[in-house]
């Protein structure tokens, strides 16, 4: 007969009490499911900043809901706010989905995870459009410029001259996640790094407090897919240094990046050996200039390097839910006598309609 | 072809009364749609029984159209194929306009459009418009307008329709324009006056007041009538994309909801319609409503529902509700944009990737169309799917004799939505995808449910009971014989066909839709030709046992539809299991309505095998 395991005892005899938020929950009750990405992967690292920021914010979870499209990020709903509501809708249509979802109940928090394939690919048209209408929520692309579950294409925003080992050379220029949204009037758009998990919490509290939508572009690195033949870490490597590496789904396990707390200006090393180079928006920056987050964008273009930081927000433009002058009251919980106008009302409709009689 | 009686001969007791068809045609954007509307409704407010049909093109500006009337004593609404009297406004046409019409019928025409080969077996009525029109003050812009009621004015000494009856008319159509009325009733006048003046009026059609007939029922357009439905069957979010001929369904509901559907307490929207980006997004944003518990709907045609068959897979496959409305237009492809087919009845089946099949509804009056406006919304929230409803150009943009619009007698049915009190009670009991009626439907929650137990994770890709991600053999069986069982469930839930019965054994007919007048009429032209049939007309799939009884009851069965691929037969064939014999195809489809003439020809055809 087997034995029920049994919990050893604490050395100091007081049980050791996990911290609660406001509502007296530990931040345990805000994770999700185990994760099945690959280990390493900035995704995972984002979903743990979502749990501690949600938990710290002491969100209700029941009125948060996780919206994604198809693909490596959209996954990640699984694994934060297990107490959430979640749909895993269509490759790039994740905007238009929660688009309903909001105007079918103006009270819930929505947390749109997306990917550069996703969002930038696929999902440019909703994406902007989402974009223009300022629907209420939070759109975190968890941006690695690849294609990662169909295994290592090019997205849309990978590089110029980067380079795959089934695609060859990408010739083309990437599409910039933050450019695009202020060009759709985005009313607030923010870059980070998956690495980086301090300016990251400090953007997701300021994207909960936004009226529309937040646009938060996050460089997530991908472990696998996004490595030059030159790499260390890429199959032609493998193959070369007689690691049996020709099955495509071995994965090496790789360390996560994390960075430390930057100044200015930070390069980082990505696991393809590639290297980015962040640079933090200045003191001087202000928010609220459009022009000058344009300004920022491009010269950072230029550079070739990633602006991060609060680069847009305007508190001022109303939200679709505005726009449309809802009830209070959201549209899922109108009852009866609200959706169905009287049977007097049908008669008169007909009336208009009725012959007006012979004279 | 038919034949119409010789004319001048006819004394006024000879006269033909309520039965006839006319058609006017215009180049389109030239504003004639007044004109014949005042006409439609001069006829019904006199009680005759009328149908008026657009025939126009995928244009903004100068290309043919045509409009044409029918009035019939005996009440037929369908399309007619003959054509007594012919209006030609329109020099690019009028050649063939002129050619074609029967012996013994009436052309008149604008005296600008000459004559080209003049034939001595019909009857020229010359309208010098412009001379007639030049005396009004019209601002250039409106003169070719206004100038079109000169032919109403005509029809109306042709006719001896009323001027009294023309007023009326115009009253409602320019509700309140006291000025646009005086003017086209005068042009209408200097129309009737100058034929007055110059002919002596030996055509044999007049209109005469009916009673009966008009009593109690409406003049109204299908889509009109299902925007109606959904504002009644309490729609909380329209998205939509233009497309014809659906547009003027979205357009009508963004117009009735604002008068109907403010919250009595605040005054604000209980509904919001919005115009997306594309279809995708359109049926996006229905879905994400319907998934948050609001009832969502879409309108659109057949380029769109080809668009929307991804999201609909994942609606059928999550178990979310959502109404989809496809006025259907002639395909392949951008095919006929402004002609009407029945083309996307197997398509709407079978929607989307991987096995599905769809509740699809065929309403083929204004009044079902409103019916169907709000069952749809209660069926798919019953069984938590995507309800399509199929109607076409025919009945959707076309003005129709209806029943009155009937007010729902079933509360709004919200399906199985467990509020936070019942999750609590279930706790860990609860599955979203756990079948615990045996009916395959499942219970749902809504986000925002204050309860630890609601929530739960939507996806498309494989899932167990607790909405979990398998990819388990057994349970993506297990899921898909539940889903199989809720289609059982639907072909009890759909709205049963409409059966009529008075031949035996013999010969039934199948049909469905807007293709209702024509089978109507053809048979009674079959009876009075010693050949009785049954009818049963579709209102919805999937099909049930009712519909294979009368397969099964009758020596053939004839499918009546107006696509090329016979497709409803194809269905029938697919999911009955009767011999090839016993159950045949007739399809017409050229972008025109059905009418009563080639359905008769075609049951005496198969009866004389």
């Amino acid at each position: 007969m087997a034995r029920k395991p049994t919990r050893p005892a604490r050395a100091s005899g007081k049980p050791r009490r996990p911290a609660l938020n406001g509502l007296g929950l530990p931040k345990t009750e805000y994770r999700g499911r185990p994760s099945t990405l690959c280990k390493g992967c900035g995704h995972d690292s984002i979903s743990q900043r979502i749990i501690n920021v949600a938990w710290e914010h002491n969100l209700e979870q029941h009125n948060v809901v996780k919206m994604s499209g198809i693909g490596c990020s959209s996954k990640t709903p699984a694994y934060f706010l297990q107490g959430s509501h979640g749909f895993n809708s269509l490759h790039g249509r994740m905007p238009s989905v929660s688009t309903g979802a909001i105007v079918a109940n103006r009270q819930l928090e929505i947390i749109g995870i997306s990917g550069d394939g996703d969002t930038a690919s696929i999902g440019i048209g909703q994406f902007k459009h989402a974009v223009r209408r300022n629907v209420p929520m939070i759109y975190i692309v968890e941006n690695n410029g690849v294609y990662g579950l169909t295994k290592g294409q090019f997205s849309a925003t990978a590089d110029t001259g980067q380079s795959m080992k089934y695609h060859g050379v990408n010739e083309l220029p990437p599409l910039d996640i933050c450019i695009e949204s202020l060009a759709a009037n985005a009313t607030l758009v923010a870059r980070s790094f998956a690495g980086d998990p301090k300016q990251i919490e400090s953007l997701l509290s300021i994207a909960f407090k936004h009226r529309g939508i937040s646009v938060l572009d996050i460089i997530s690195p991908c472990v696998t897919f996004n490595n030059h033949d030159q790499s260390t870490k890429s199959y032609a490597w493998g193959r070369e240094n007689d690691l049996v590496l020709n099955i495509v789904d071995l994965v090496p396990p790789a360390e996560e990046i994390q960075i430390e707390d930057y100044e200015s200006e930070i390069g980082i090393e990505m696991h393809d050996g590639s290297y980015i180079v962040l640079k933090k928006v200045g003191e001087n920056h202000d928010p609220t200039d459009k022009r000058a987050a344009e300004d920022l964008l491009e010269s950072a273009r230029e550079e070739q390097k990633f602006i991060t930081g609060l680069i847009y927000v305007n508190e001022d433009q109303e939200d679709l839910i505005e726009m449309l002058d809802l009830t209070e009251t959201p549209l899922s919980h109108l009852p009866d006598r609200k959706l169905r106008p009287p049977e007097a009302v049908l008669d008169a409709i007909n009336g208009r309609y009725t012959p007006l009689g012979t004279t | 072809m038919e034949q119409i009686a010789a004319v001048p001969e006819l004394t006024i007791s000879d006269h033909i009364v309520n039965d006839f068809s006319l058609t006017v045609a215009t180049a389109n954007g030239t504003g004639s749609q007044t004109s014949n509307l005042v006409l439609m409704h001069a006829l019904f407010n006199m009680g005759i029984p009328v149908t008026g049909k657009n025939i126009f093109p995928s244009n903004i500006q100068g290309l043919p159209t045509w409009y044409s009337i029918r009035v019939s004593s005996e009440g037929f609404l369908a399309r007619r194929e003959l054509n007594e009297i012919t209006v030609c406004m329109n020099p690019a046409t009028a050649v063939e306009d002129m050619a074609t019409m029967q012996p013994g019928g009436y052309i008149l025409h604008d005296s600008a459009i000459p004559v080209a080969v003049r034939r001595d077996d019909v009857t020229y009525i010359e309208l010098p418009v412009k001379s007639l029109v030049a005396p009004f003050k019209v601002p250039t812009a409106l003169r070719a307008y206004v100038s079109n009621q000169i032919y109403v004015g005509a029809l109306a000494w042709l006719l001896e329709l009323p001027m009294e009856e023309i007023h009326r008319a115009l009253q409602q159509q320019l509700k309140g324009k006291d000025s646009a009325i005086q003017l086209n009733l005068e042009v209408a006048q200097a129309g009737y006056d100058h034929c007055n003046e110059t002919y002596e009026n030996l055509a044999p059609w007049r209109v005469e007041p009916m009673a009966g007939f008009n009593d109690n029922r409406i003049l109204i357009e299908g889509n009109t009538a299902a925007a109606l439905g959904a504002v009644f069957g309490g729609v909380s979010l329209v998205s939509w994309y233009p497309i014809t001929p659906s547009s003027s369904l979205a357009e009508a509901a963004a117009d009735a909801l604002p008068r109907y559907r403010l919250d009595p307490d605040t005054g604000k929207p209980t509904f919001a319609v919005i115009q997306a980006e594309d279809e995708l997004a359109a049926i996006g944003m229905a879905i994400g409503a319907g998934w948050a518990g609001a009832r969502g709907m879409t309108t659109t045609s057949g380029p769109g529902i080809s668009l929307m068959a991804e999201f609909i897979g994942l609606a059928y496959f999550a178990e979310i509700p959502v109404v989809v409305w496809d006025v259907q237009r002639m395909g392949p492809s951008t095919g006929l944009p402004t002609r009407t087919s029945q083309g996307d009845i197997l398509s709407a089946y079978t929607l989307s990737h991987g096995d599905t099949r769809h509740v699809v509804l065929f309403p083929s009056s204004p009044k079902e169309c409103f019916e169907f406006g709000w069952r749809a919304h209660d069926l798919a929230d019953q069984l938590q799917t995507p309800v399509l409803v199929l109607t076409d150009l025919d009945l959707g943009m076309n003005l129709w004799i209806s029943e009155p619009l009937e007010y729902p007698d079933e509360p709004i049915n919200r399906g199985k939505v467990l509020d936070a009190e019942q999750l609590d009670e279930l706790a860990a009991e609860w599955g979203r995808y756990r079948d615990v009626d045996g009916d395959g439907i499942a219970y749902r929650t809504l986000p925002g449910t204050p309860s630890n137990w609601a929530a739960y994770f939507t996806r498309g890709t494989g899932h167990d009971e607790m909405s979990h991600y398998s990819e388990k053999p057994e349970v993506w069986e297990h899921n898909l014989q539940r889903v199989q069982r809720k289609l059982e469930t639907a072909r009890g839930l759909v709205p049963q066909p409409d059966i009529v019965r008075d031949a035996g054994e013999r010969i039934g007919l199948i049909s469905l839709g807007s293709n209702h007048p024509a089978v109507q009429e053809a048979r009674v032209r079959l009876a009075e030709t010693g050949i009785p049939t049954d009818y049963l007309r579709v209102r919805a799939l999937p099909v049930n046992q009712t519909i294979r009884d009368f397969i099964n009851d009758h020596e053939v069965t004839v499918v009546i539809e107006n696509n090329a691929d016979g497709q409803l037969h194809g269905i029938l064939k697919l999911e009955t299991d009767v011999p090839d014999h016993q159950l045949v195809s007739s399809r017409r489809c050229n972008g025109l309505a059905l009418s009563a003439r080639w359905i008769t020809e075609q049951i005496i055809t198969i009866t004389q095998r």
